[in-house]
C-alpha cells in the first residue's frame, strides 16, 4: 500500500523574536504580507508564505480587527 | 474513546495525568519539560532534607542540652562570633549557587522553541478556552476553531472527571514539537497542564509562546491558574494526545 507523506509545518521560529512574547512576531508577519502584496501585487504567489505565517500565529480576532483598520485607513503598521 | 482502564493488560500502566485526592507528588510527566522539572525538584529535595535534618539536629540539641533546668550558664554578653557568622552566611549562599546552575539550565531549555511543527492558538475567555488550529486552511479559507467548556456536574457521564472533563478536547499528535500561542480575550487567565509542564499566562493584547513535545498517548488535564472571576475554577483544559495518523483523521473530520 503506497503511503502518502504528509508534511506538517508552521510559522518557523524567528530569530528576531527569540523569547516568550510573540506579539511583535505576529504583527510583523501580518504587515510583511501586506507590504509584499503592495510591492508584488495581489496576483503573485510569492507573498503566500507570509500569509501562512501570520495566519498560524495571529488570533483570528486580531486579524479581523486589523483588516477592518486597514479598510478604514487607520492601521498602525508601516504599510 | 480512549481505554483508560486496561484491566486485563499486564503491560499497560495507568498514568496519573489528573489531580488525585490527597496527592503529594507531581503528576506523571509526559514531556521532557515535566521530566526535567521533576528531576530538578527531586534532586533539590534530597539536599533540602539533609540540610533540614542537620538544622533540626542542632536546634534540638541546643534546646535539650542547654535549657535553663540543665544549665544555669547564661552568655549574657555574647554579641558576635565572626567565624560562625561567616560559616552560616557563606554556606547557604554556596547552596543557593549550586541550586541555581541546574535550575537556570532547565529554565532556559524550557524557553527554547527551535523548530515547531505545528501551532495551536489558545485564547482564555471568561470562563472557557477557545482553540484555533490555523496551520491548515480548508477550501473556504477557514481554520479549525472551537470552544472548550467544562462538562457541568449534572451532565457528567460515568468515568468522567468532575471539574476536569470538557466537551471539546485539544487533540494533538505525540512526538511532535507543538508551539502554543496563548492569549487572553478579556482578563488574564493561565493555561496550565501539569503533566506536560505547561503553565503560561494568557494576557489580553499579548501572545505568549510555549512549546511541548508529548511523549505518550493519553488525556492530560489542567486548570486555569490565574484568578479571572467567579468561574475561575470551572474552566479546565483537556489535551488529548494521539498518534499522528489519528490526529490527521481528526483534522479531516473537523475541516
Amino acid at each position: 500500500m503506497a503511503e502518502e507523506t504528509v508534511e506538517i509545518k508552521t510559522a518557523p521560529a524567528d530569530f528576531r523574536f527569540p523569547s516568550q512574547n510573540q506579539t511583535k512576531h505576529c504583527f510583523t508577519r501580518y504587515f510583511e504580507y501586506h507590504k509584499c502584496l503592495k510591492a508584488k501585487g495581489e496576483i503573485s504567489n510569492e507573498c503566500e508564505k507570509y500569509a501562512k505565517y501570520y495566519r498560524s500565529l495571529c488570533p483570528l480576532e486580531w486579524i479581523q480587527k486589523w483588516n477592518e483598520q486597514r479598510d478604514q485607513g487607520i492601521f498602525a503598521g508601516p504599510l | 474513546m480512549f481505554n483508560l482502564f486496561p484491566l486485563f493488560s499486564a503491560n499497560t500502566a495507568i498514568f496519573n495525568d489528573a489531580p488525585q485526592p490527597w496527592q503529594l507528588g507531581f503528576q506523571d510527566g509526559a514531556s521532557p519539560t515535566q521530566e526535567g522539572i521533576t528531576e530538578l525538584h527531586d534532586s533539590i529535595f534530597f539536599y533540602l532534607v539533609v540540610i533540614c535534618f542537620g538544622v533540626l539536629w542542632v536546634l534540638s540539641s541546643v534546646i535539650v542540652n542547654f535549657n535553663s533546668n540543665k544549665s544555669q550558664l547564661v552568655y549574657k554578653y555574647a554579641n558576635h562570633g565572626t567565624l560562625i557568622e561567616l560559616i552560616w552566611t557563606i554556606t547557604p549562599a554556596l547552596v543557593l549557587i549550586a541550586i541555581a546552575f541546574p535550575s537556570f539550565k532547565l529554565l532556559y531549555l524550557m524557553d527554547e522553541v527551535i523548530s515547531p511543527s505545528m501551532t495551536v492558538k489558545v485564547a482564555g475567555h471568561q470562563w472557557y478556552w477557545s482553540y484555533e488550529y490555523s496551520d491548515f486552511i480548508n477550501e473556504d479559507g477557514e481554520s479549525i476553531e472551537f470552544d472548550s467548556y467544562m462538562v457541568p456536574e449534572t451532565d457528567l457521564e460515568n468515568g468522567q472527571l468532575r471539574l476536569l472533563d470538557v466537551d471539546n478536547r485539544v487533540v494533538v499528535p505525540i512526538d511532535t514539537h507543538i508551539r502554543f500561542i496563548v492569549t487572553g480575550a478579556d482578563v488574564i487567565h493561565d493555561f496550565a497542564v501539569p503533566s506536560l509542564g505547561l503553565k503560561i499566562d494568557a494576557v489580553p493584547g499579548r501572545l505568549n509562546q510555549t512549546s511541548v513535545l508529548i511523549e505518550r498517548e493519553g488525556v492530560f488535564y489542567g486548570q486555569c491558574s490565574e484568578i479571572c472571576g467567579v468561574y475561575h475554577g470551572f474552566m479546565p483544559i483537556a489535551i488529548e494526545a494521539v498518534t499522528p495518523e489519528k490526529y490527521l483523521a481528526w483534522i479531516d473530520s473537523q475541516a
